[in-house]
This record gives C-alpha cells, sequence and structure tokens, in this order.
C-alpha cells in the first residue's frame, strides 16, 4: 500500500507538471487560452505561412570580385607604367563553375614581366598568376581563397535576409543554412502565419544596390546616339546606365553617361523610411551615414547645375539637377504605392544582397487551408476516439477504464511534451497522434488479453495480474522500439511536416510504456488492494 | 465481453491459399505498375508546381484551363477536388526561374480573368495590414473614431473569420461580414465602398525546383531501405536472423501491395505518402512481433522443436489480440481517411490499406517463412531453442 502512494504521487506530479508546461497557472479563461496557443506551436500547415528554399548564386559574387581586383590592378599597372592590351575575366554562368572564375591579362611586354610578377604577388596575394606565352597571364583564385569568399558570400547573404525578413515584423520568422554550414550554397527561409508571399518573396530577392552617380552626359533616347556622339569610345572612367521608364511616369526609357564609380553607395546610408512628396506621391526618403555626409556635400556643392544619377540594382530611377548643396538627404521618387515606398526603405535599411538569389523551393499554405486541416483532423481523431473508447469500455468493463485513463493522460503527457520540448505540430503530427490512439489501445490489449489468459487458466486475480503485466511487458517494449527505429529514420530523412510526425510519434510511444505499463497497473492494484482478500477483477470474462 | 475464446485454426495448413492470394495481390499491384509506366509520383519526388485555388461556387474549370493555357506554354493541368469547390492547377517541371515566374503567372491570369479591374482590394486575396492600411483613411473621413492597434485587430478578426469554416477562406458576400464581432454597420459600409468580393482565393502553393526534387525522392528511398534495414538488424538481435528476415520479407510484401493499391487507384505517392509507408512498415512489424514473441516463449517453455503446431498456437493465442487492434486501429485510420480532408487522404489512405495487409501478413506470410527457413535448413540440427532468447 505505501508503494501504491507513491506511485499515485508519482502519477499526479507528472500529469500536473505537464498540464502546467501547456496551461502554465492561468487566472482567467483568456489567459488559459492565450497560453495555451503560446505553448502549443503550430507547424506551417497549421496556422499557415510560407515555406522557401533560395539557392545564392555564388557566380555573381565572384564576378564582382574579379571586377574589383581588376580594376585595382588597372589602377597599379597605370601608375607603374606597364602597358597592356586587354585584363577582363571570364564568365560563369552556373554556380557549379562559379570557382573558374579567372582573369586574363593580355598584352604586357615581355621585358616589363619581373615587375608586373611582383605587383600581382604583393596586390592579388589570393589568386595564382600562370603564364599563357610571353606576353598573356592567367589569374586564378586560390581553392582555399574561393571556399573562403563562398562562405562569407552565403554567410552575408544570410545575414541581409534576416534583417530584411525582422524589418517586416515577422517575429517566429527562421533563416538557416539548409544542411548546416560548410554545405552548399542553399538557404532554408521559414515564415510562419506570413500571409503574402508574393511581396516577401519580392522583397528577398530585390538586390537593393543602391548607387548615386555623377551624371556626365544625357539623357539620350537610344544606347547608340549616346556611343554615336562619342564616336562609339565612352570617356575615360564612364559607363553607359538606362533609366528604365516606371508607370506615371513621362520621361520613359533613357541613357546616361555617367562617371564609373559611384559617389555614394548604399552602404553610405544611416536611415531610409517611405515618405511623401508635396502633392502626396509615395517616395524613399534616404539620410547619409556621418563618414559619407562631408563627401556628399563637397560633391553637390562642386557640382550646382549637373545632374545626379540615383541608381537601384543598375538602373537609374531618377536624376535631379543639384539645385544647392546637399548635406546627407536624398530620396527616391516615383513609387507606386506607400506599401512600394516602405519595402523599399526596408531593403535599403537592411542593405544589399552579396549575389542573386533563385528559389529552389516555396511551400505556401494560406490561413484558411490550415484553420480547415486542424478542423478536420480534430474531427477525425475525435470520432476515432469515440470508437475506441466506447469498444474498450464494454470489451473489458471495468478494465476498459483503466485502458481509457491510460489512454487519456497519455494525450495529456504528449501535449505536454510537446510543449516542453518547443517542438512543432504539424498535419501529419495530428496523423500520428490519431495512430497512436491505435497503438496505445494495442499496449492494452496485449495485457489484458494476457489477464484473461492466466484467469482461464485457472490463476488468482493478483497474480493474474502481476502475469499479464510481466509477460506483455517484453512484447510492448519490442513493438515501441522497432517502431521509434523506424521514426528515427523518418526524423533523418524527413522534411520539417514528416519530422513533426516522428517526433510527436516518438514522444507518444514512450508515454503509452509509461501509462499503460506503470499507471495502469497501480490502477489494477489500488483496485484490488480495496476490496481485500480475494479480490474480483472485472475485465470482462 | 469476449469474441475469440480458444480458437484453433489451421493457418499454416491453408497458407498455400493466402500466399496464391497475396502473389495474385502483387502481380495485379504490379502488372498496373508496369501497364502505367510506373507509379504516379506527386510533386514532391517530380518537381514542378501546384496551386490550390478555392472558389466561391463550383470552379469555372474550362474557363480556368482556357485563361491558363492562353498565358503559359506548355502542357498544365487543372484537376477539380470533388465536393470542395477546389482546383488544383499543375505546372510541369522546369528550370527554378522559369517555374516561379509561371507560376506567379497563374496567380495574375486568375487575378485578371476573375478579379475587378477597380481601385478596390481584393478581400479575399488580401492580408490583414494592407486591409488595415486601406480602411485607415476611409474610416477617419466617415468619423469612426480607432487608433492603429484598433484596427489592426479588427482587420484580424474580419480575415479570421473569412478564413474559418465554412467560408475556408471565400466569403460570397459582404452581408456575411455582420457576425464579425466589433463591426458596425456604418464600417460595414465603409468596407462596401473600399472592397470587392473576388470569387476565389488561392488556398496553397507548392514548387519544387529540379534540384530540390531529385533530392527528396533519393530521400525517401533512402528512408524507406534504412528503416527496413534498421529493424532487421534489430530483430536479428533480439530474436534469430531468420526471424528479422522473416519479418522484413512480411512488410516488403505488404509495401508492395499498398503501393500497387496507389496504382490501381491513380493516387499519387507524396512525400506524406512515403511516411505512411514507414508507419505501416512500424505496425506490421508491430503485429509480426507479438506473434514471434508469443513463439520464443513457447518454445523457451517446452523446450522444443520449432514445429507448424507451435506457429499455429501462437498465432491462436494471439489471435484475439491481433483483430482488436488491428480493429481499433483501422478505425482510426478510416476515421481520418473519411473525415481528414483532402491535404491528408494520401496519407490516410496508406494506412487503411496497410493496417490490413500488415495484419494479414504477420499471420499468413511471416510464419510460413519461418517454418519453411527451418525445415529446409535447421531441421534436426538442433534444439531450436532461439540463441537470443532472454
Amino acid at each position: 500500500m505505501k508503494s501504491l502512494k507513491w506511485k499515485a504521487a508519482l502519477i499526479a506530479a507528472i500529469t500536473l507538471a505537464c498540464l502546467y508546461g501547456v496551461f502554465g497557472l492561468p487566472r482567467s479563461k483568456q489567459e488559459l487560452i492565450a497560453n495555451w496557443n503560446r505553448n502549443i506551436r503550430l507547424g506551417l500547415d497549421l496556422r499557415g505561412g510560407s515555406l522557401l528554399v533560395v539557392q545564392v548564386q555564388l557566380q555573381d559574387a565572384f564576378k564582382v570580385e574579379a571586377n574589383t581586383q581588376i580594376e585595382r590592378l588597372k589602377e597599379e599597372l597605370a601608375k607603374q607604367s606597364i602597358p597592356y592590351q586587354s585584363i577582363a575575366h571570364n564568365d560563369p554562368q552556373t554556380l557549379a563553375d562559379a570557382d573558374k572564375i579567372a582573369i586574363e591579362v593580355r598584352g604586357i611586354p615581355a621585358e616589363k614581366s619581373q615587375l608586373f610578377r611582383n605587383i600581382v604577388a604583393e596586390l592579388l596575394p589570393s589568386w595564382v598568376l600562370t603564364p599563357l606565352s610571353s606576353t598573356d597571364y592567367r589569374l586564378t583564385l586560390k581553392p582555399t581563397e574561393a571556399l573562403a569568399l563562398k562562405e562569407d558570400t552565403v554567410n552575408r547573404a544570410i545575414t541581409t535576409i534576416e534583417s530584411r525578413i525582422n524589418g517586416l515584423g515577422l517575429a517566429e520568422a527562421s533563416v538557416q543554412r539548409r544542411g548546416g554550414a560548410g554545405s552548399e550554397a542553399e538557404i532554408l527561409i521559414s515564415l510562419p502565419g506570413l500571409d503574402d508571399p508574393a511581396r516577401v518573396k519580392n522583397i528577398l530577392q530585390t538586390a537593393a544596390l543602391l548607387e548615386l552617380y555623377e551624371v556626365k552626359d544625357g539623357p539620350f533616347g537610344r544606347q547608340e546616339d549616346a556611343l554615336a556622339k562619342y564616336g562609339g569610345v565612352l570617356p575615360l572612367n564612364t559607363k553607359l546606365m538606362r533609366s528604365a521608364p516606371r508607370p506615371g511616369d513621362p520621361a520613359g526609357e533613357g541613357w546616361y553617361v555617367v562617371a564609373r564609380t559611384p559617389v555614394i553607395t548604399g552602404r553610405d546610408l544611416r536611415d531610409a523610411r517611405p515618405a511623401q512628396d508635396e502633392f502626396g506621391k509615395w517616395e524613399t526618403a534616404f539620410v547619409l551615414s556621418q563618414e559619407a555626409k562631408g563627401r556628399f556635400a563637397r560633391f553637390t556643392e562642386a557640382n550646382i547645375g549637373n545632374r545626379l544619377a540615383i541608381a537601384l540594382d543598375n538602373q537609374i530611377r531618377s536624376a535631379p539637377v543639384i539645385q544647392s548643396r546637399i548635406e546627407d538627404q536624398g530620396r527616391i521618387t516615383g513609387a507606386a504605392s506607400h506599401q512600394e515606398a516602405s519595402d523599399l526603405a526596408l531593403v535599403l535599411r537592411a542593405g544589399s544582397l552579396p549575389a542573386g538569389i533563385v528559389y529552389l523551393q516555396e511551400q505556401t499554405v494560406g490561413p484558411s487551408l490550415g484553420a480547415d486541416s486542424i478542423r478536420k483532423g480534430l474531427i477525425a481523431g475525435a470520432i476515432g476516439l469515440v470508437f475506441v473508447i466506447g469498444f474498450m469500455l464494454v470489451y473489458y468493463a471495468g478494465a476498459g477504464v483503466n485502458a481509457v485513463a491510460a489512454l487519456i493522460l497519455n494525450g495529456v503527457i504528449l501535449i505536454g511534451c510537446l510543449a516542453y520540448l518547443e517542438a512543432v505540430l504539424t498535419l501529419p503530427g495530428i496523423a500520428g497522434i490519431i495512430l497512436l490512439i491505435g497503438m496505445a489501445v494495442d499496449s492494452n490489449v496485449l495485457i489484458f488479453e494476457r489477464i484473461r489468459e492466466e484467469l482461464r487458466a485457472g490463476k488468482a486475480t493478483l497474480a493474474a495480474v502481476d502475469a499479464g503485466f510481466s509477460k506483455a511487458f517484453l512484447t510492448i517494449i519490442d513493438t515501441h522500439v522497432a517502431t521509434v527505429v523506424s521514426c528515427a529514420f523518418l526524423f533523418m530523412f524527413g522534411t520539417p511536416a514528416i519530422r513533426g510526425f516522428a517526433v510527436t510519434l516518438v514522444i507518444g510511444l514512450v508515454a503509452n510504456v509509461f501509462t499503460s505499463v506503470f499507471v495502469s497497473r497501480a490502477m489494477f492494484q489500488f483496485a484490488l488492494a480495496r476490496q481485500g482478500f480475494n479480490p474480483k477483477l472485472s475485465i470482462g470474462i | 465481453m469476449e469474441l475469440f475464446k480458444n480458437t484453433n485454426i489451421d493457418f499454416l495448413g491453408k497458407q498455400k491459399y493466402f500466399i496464391g492470394l497475396s502473389v495474385v495481390l502483387i502481380a495485379i499491384g504490379v502488372g498496373s505498375w508496369a501497364a502505367k509506366g510506373g507509379l504516379k509520383y506527386g510533386i514532391d519526388f517530380t518537381g514542378g508546381a501546384n496551386i490550390t485555388v478555392r472558389f466561391a461556387t463550383r470552379p469555372p474549370i474550362d474557363r480556368v484551363r482556357a485563361a491558363v493555357s492562353a498565358r503559359i506554354p506548355g502542357e498544365i493541368t487543372v484537376q477539380e477536388v470533388t465536393g470542395e469547390n477546389e482546383l488544383i492547377i499543375g505546372l510541369p517541371l522546369k528550370e527554378d526561374v522559369a517555374l516561379q515566374r509561371e507560376r506567379q503567372a497563374v496567380v495574375d491570369t486568375l487575378n485578371e480573368t476573375f478579379g475587378q479591374k477597380t481601385d478596390r482590394l481584393d478581400l479575399n486575396n488580401t492580408n490583414a495590414q494592407a486591409l488595415a492600411d486601406r480602411l485607415r483613411e476611409p474610416f477617419q473621413r466617415a468619423a469612426i473614431p480607432m487608433n492603429d492597434e484598433q484596427l489592426l485587430a479588427l482587420a484580424r478578426r474580419i480575415l479570421d473569420f473569412r478564413n474559418s469554416s465554412p467560408r475556408s477562406g471565400v466569403l460570397s458576400s459582404f452581408d456575411q461580414l455582420r457576425e464579425v464581432e466589433g463591426l458596425t454597420p456604418q464600417m460595414l459600409e465603409v468596407i462596401r465602398q473600399q472592397c470587392y468580393l473576388a470569387p476565389f482565393t488561392i488556398r496553397s502553393a507548392e514548387v519544387i525546383g529540379p534540384k530540390i526534387g531529385a533530392e527528396m525522392r533519393n530521400k525517401a528511398v533512402l528512408a524507406v531501405l534504412y528503416a527496413l534495414g534498421g529493424m532487421l538488424v534489430y530483430l536479428a538481435l533480439r530474436f534469430e536472423f531468420v526471424y528479422g528476415l522473416a519479418a522484413v520479407i512480411a512488410v516488403f510484401h505488404d509495401v508492395i501491395i499498398t503501393l500497387g493499391f496507389f496504382s490501381l487507384t491513380d493516387k499519387e505517392i507524396s512525400l506524406n505518402v512515403v511516411a505512411a509507408l514507414l508507419t505501416l512498415v512500424g505496425y506490421s512489424m508491430n503485429d509480426t512481433i507479438v506473434v514471434f514473441d508469443r513463439i520464443r516463449e513457447t518454445l523457451k517453455l517446452s523446450r522444443r522443436e520449432l514445429t507448424p503446431a507451435i506457429v499455429n498456437d501462437s498465432i491462436n493465442q494471439t489471435l484475439s489480440r491481433t483483430v482488436l487492434t488491428s480493429g481499433l486501429t483501422l478505425i482510426s485510420a478510416l476515421a481520418l481517411w473519411l473525415f481528414g480532408g483532402p491535404v491528408l487522404n494520401g496519407f490516410s489512405f496508406a494506412l487503411v490499406v496497410g493496417v490490413i495487409v500488415g495484419t494479414y501478413s504477420s499471420i499468413f506470410i511471416a510464419s510460413p517463412i519461418l517454418i519453411f527457413w527451418h525445415e529446409r535448413f535447421q531441421k534436426g540440427k538442433r534444439a531450436a531453442a532461439p540463441a537470443a532468447a532472454k
């Protein structure tokens, strides 16, 4: 009897701990519901939201790196007055070819060869120089450096995407590398509760490369017109840039000749906000950082009356004439709506992506579908449960009550564990729970059938209960371990939703061993102990 | 109540009929599989895109097909979900960027075909923030006092109402909104002026590029093989190698027959179905272990060799448990299949078939293999008390 008290205390403690994990200590009905909603985490498929897998186009970052090095090299060669015919990099198109990036330098005079080698060794230590002929060379990126650049690019992309998502106020979103650090250049973004995937996909995909250029000439109606004016060759250190026609903007397409290097880039921004101009049109206003302020003021003062091109993602958005010295303010006009202006402000604040991204996978579940799935899952579960409970009570009479109590406690422990482990309940998880009802009943049936056999064989009640439990125990362990083994593989190889299924099933199976063996046995012992000498057992025979 | 009392059925004596039945079932399944040129895989494995659209009334399937086909080159599928007013628009596998572009094109086409070309906001395809932004100024003009927080809360309540059953995402008239808590007739009037109701909403969208599709296929096959291998090892350790082998063959038999049913009924194999297959692997194994456990126990007590009689007795002794458990699990699975909704349909169908076949195989497939092996390789070698019996 003493050990029974301990058992009862243990069972009560576990039950209360699980209930606390789910409901906390609510003081009102609202609080109870709020705690439940907070502690039971629903997966994307139940509450709605999006799961995105993006691939970082590393070749972009490699090309940018090659361009930067080419500019530095050209500058140094000019300084040292070494003539050359051409310096250019190749154009890897796919992610797999990214590290095949190479810079080819042609036409270095043979007598300057040694000097050229020294410059390269000093200026570009991460590149390997291979001579192609007496005047031509090829530079390739060292494998270790390529790997470092790759890791850096992916990590920067993750940081940028994270800050953009945080800016959207999606608190529960998660951004992580797919497959862990050092694996492929893929990022897994999970956005629970998101109800507007198209907008978020756009925000994430925008490169958000802001650049302010000095306009040297333009606008020209066509690219050819601009080139024709300069006889086909642009002045030194300039480039052509296109300004795209925007809806509602009369200017249309145009081409500008601008300075090669921008005065200000996205990195010089301190802040960006949506704002309205005097006509109520939406635009994005930005403020420059302390460090960029002086530079921009000097530049605008010297260029009053000239145009300034504001380019986003290599397209000119507007090219206003500089009216006066500007300290630290600027604006990007032409937003179609408040949302567009604030989205642009958001991506500017978050910084630009180091490389383009491509969506490999999207899984979006609308909120209405999630709500329907929960409702239907609950109905199916309730129907199954009613049948099972009814059957157990009819078939096993008094012992059926044990089975039902064990089943309910199993549910409480399962939900409590999900709350404590912060595990996510998914649609396959609900299916797992329904399956668990069947499996939980199995343990009880095994035990009860065993007890019946022992009783039929003529054993006394107490001995029959003991024998029934101890003989069925081995079988229960074997069956449960076998299912846990298959769940382990599901967890290792499954998608997040299927992992939810595996986690739910494993927790339920462990809880089931406890409830159907330990709790149910304690209930039998308690019922029999109360009857005193030579007790009777109600088990349907 | 007792259903099976001291049964004494000669299961092994009738094994040739049941093995024959299994062979026929497998032949039909694999035959249909071969005739259809392989199983029908869901987009989780093939790659491609599925967009599920819910309509307010019975969906105009031909109009949708015509509109989407006009916009997107190549083959598209438009499938009706019976009884749900829903369509699934399927796009075949393409390169990642093209696939994303076409997914957006489908949504745009639907908006152009069924939406209104007005400045109003489509209440059936909007989010809470956008709705709140839209209503802020008109509410102010109509002198409805509300701060931003209250407004957003109201927008959320309206959309939660729209999303709940029986609307399930599509409002068919503004009058339905009268039930929303805290929405006055005056507010409803403003909403009526600012918004309109498109006759559809996007329920879900799934886009899977070529790389992810191939990856999932490999993972699924590996998961099934590893799970089978893991169980074989576990049973070989707990019993004897042949017990593990017999159980794995029985389970393999279940998987093949279930897949055959999928082929016969033209159902898609999705990732969820693979999860269900693994569950039934566990379940069938469960059943087989119960019978094997009983055989092991009897052998230990009687110190005799494995004979068909012992196997028969063990099956009979556990028969009541086998039928009860299978019956109750089958009821749970059936409830899920009939009431669980379309998302879980494939999953629960696999469970229903699997529970039946799994129960059958543990009696009629696993046990005969045990006897066959014993009579062929081990008879007379030694008293067959399993070495691993502890």
